[in-house]
């Protein structure tokens, strides 16, 4: 089964009076993983919060899990969103499991319980093998663990589509490697399409589906390698990147 | 303690801590939690610019004294928001805009000198039977606001981008926090005064805060400092010669600093975690 879930055909956002996107086109299918890359400011978080629906299109089209943009609003609760991640408040007396509870919030939830909560918040966090901390203080956890609960928030609500805004980012090596094959798993069992923004170009390329590299305008397109060893790399990001296109491919990171 | 009681000011002045106590205690758990504790500063001290106006305009102070804090407390959320001026800077200049206005229009008015130091560092002693009916109104109002959206309120300080992407009426819930810290702070002034209800939003929550890892706890533990700070404020200033509002404070704050010395003797007791099983 092949479906498109995220298709943006020549996609343009303002953000003020400046362009942040132009002219960006790719499709997101299910049960793949996209990774977004590209330099600070390309638009990659914009570009996550467009397929929310948290900021308007300007031209061009986006079709999200068949809703288009204009009602955007009305998909939100079929996406899974991790924001990246100064948006959450440290030290907050929150539990492990309450931060997972808050995934499950959405005009549907005011003013009444959830049913199955707790079901739901365990096995959100069985998913991600942290439910042996399920009562824990959350700022007691390390930055990897937290990264866990955290993920275990966006896939508590069961979405179609997990928006994922650099998650690894001040993760340990092995913490990032054990954070993607979670993230691989989790995309196989459920058969979730996956958007990935990373800086880390060398595990995304080598976990990834596709890659979409943006600086404002998209530069390119396509399987990783193709991405990675293309001679546009350099251009998007404005420097050169000799040592990782020629070094760097798939089979090589994977022995 | 019955003779105390048995004065009628007493009485009413008793009321008036207990409603004052529970309403800045819960506002207090999301003045810390969302850290507004310089908003409640700021919209204490254009209130006075509010009452001034109504006095001098022989309007009923309560009145203009909540249109200028409700509306302080939502405009400055309103225009941090939408415009590019950070939160801290529209206050601070609401703040001093508000109190040089409440000082010139008192001033100028020089009957209105021992109500200024009333307004200032309160006078719970005076409190009527129509401000205590005034302040449970608020209370009823506040109460059912926070009880009908803890869950969300709680979201939204936890982490706002993630509320607003899960679809939550975020504005209108923060809007609503705000306009109610706006009618705490107005019926407070009574209790402390425009200088020192600042701290009574903030000390129980900055209490418990460092007691509890769990919001349940902390919204608690708020109470009960809330609650006793104000209650325990007014029987000190009874037997000595403390006004109520100061006393009230210097509680609170004492409290806090036992907490600095106390946390980690209540820590090493309460915590359990995998490792120590
Ligand atoms: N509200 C706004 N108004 C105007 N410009 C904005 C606004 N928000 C962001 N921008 C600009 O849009 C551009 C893209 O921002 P965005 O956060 O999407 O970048 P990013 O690719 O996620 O960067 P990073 O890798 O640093 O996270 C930046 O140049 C930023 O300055
Ligand atoms: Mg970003």
């Amino acid at each position: 089964m092949v479906e498109k879930v995220v298709v943006a055909e020549n996609l343009s956002v303002l953000l003020g009076r400046r362009k942040v996107l132009e002219d960006i086109s790719f499709t997101v299918m299910r049960g793949q993983l996209t990774g977004v890359i590209g330099p600070n400011g390309a638009g990659k978080t914009t570009l996550l919060r467009a397929i929310l629906g948290l900021v308007q299109v300007e031209s061009g089209e986006l079709n999200v899990l068949g809703y288009s943009k204009i009602d955007l609003k009305e998909v939100r609760p079929k996406i899974g969103y991790m924001p990246q991640l100064q948006s959450f408040e440290k030290r907050f007396p929150f539990s492990v499991a309450d931060v997972v509870a808050t995934g499950l919030l959405s005009p549907k939830t005011l003013f009444r319980r959830h049913v199955n909560l707790k079901k739901r918040i365990s096995q959100a966090l069985r998913s991600v093998g942290m439910e042996n901390y399920i009562l824990e203080p959350f700022q007691d956890l390390s930055g990897g663990e937290q990264q866990r609960v955290l993920l275990a928030r966006s896939i508590v609500r069961k979405p179609e589509l997990l928006l994922l805004d650099e998650p690894n980012s001040g993760l340990d090596f092995p913490a990032q490697r054990l954070f993607m094959e979670l993230l691989i798993s989790l995309k196989t069992e459920e058969n979730l399409a996956v958007v990935l923004v990373s800086h880390d170009l060398v595990s995304v390329a080598s976990f990834a589906d596709q890659l979409v590299c943006i600086n404002r305008t998209m530069h390119l397109h396509g399987s990783p390698l193709d991405v990675l060893n293309s001679p546009h790399l350099d251009e998007a990001y404005r420097c050169q990147f000799d040592l990782l296109s020629s070094t760097i491919g798939k089979e090589r990171y994977e022995n | 303690m019955s003779e105390i009681l048995a004065y009628g000011f007493m009485q009413r002045a008793l009321m008036a801590a207990i409603f004052v106590g529970l309403l800045c205690s819960t506002l207090s758990f999301f003045v810390v939690l969302k850290r507004l504790s310089f908003l409640g500063a700021g919209i204490s001290h254009t209130a006075l610019g509010g009452i001034a106006i109504g006095l001098v305009l022989g309007i009923d102070p309560i009145i203009t004294g909540s249109v200028f804090a409700v509306g302080t407390a939502m405009s400055t959320g309103y225009i941090s928001r939408i415009g590019r001026v950070g939160e801290d800077t529209v206050i601070g200049i609401y703040y001093a805009t508000g109190m040089a206005l409440g000082i010139a229009l008192i001033s100028s008015f020089k009957g209105y000198y021992p109500e200024l130091f009333a307004l200032l560092f309160g006078n719970i002693l005076s409190v009527t039977v129509r401000d205590l009916a005034i302040m449970a109104v608020v209370l009823v109002f506040v109460l059912l606001f926070v009880i009908l959206f803890f869950k969300e309120l709680l979201a939204i300080c936890f982490d706002e981008e993630m509320a607003i992407a899960g679809g939550l009426p975020v504005n209108l819930i923060y809007m609503g926090l705000l306009a109610a810290m706006g009618l705490t702070v107005i019926v407070s002034i009574q209790l402390v005064g425009v200088v020192l209800v600042a701290a009574l939003i903030v000390i129980p929550g900055a209490i418990s805060f460092r007691l509890s890892k769990n919001y349940r706890g902390m919204l608690w533990l708020s109470l009960l400092f809330g609650l006793g700070g104000s209650v325990g404020g007014l029987f000190i200033s009874y037997f000595f010669p403390v006004p109520p509002g100061a006393a009230i404070v210097l509680i609170l704050a004492v409290a806090f600093a036992l907490t600095m010395v106390l946390k980690p003797i209540f820590e090493s007791g309460h915590r359990k975690t995998l490792l120590d099983k």
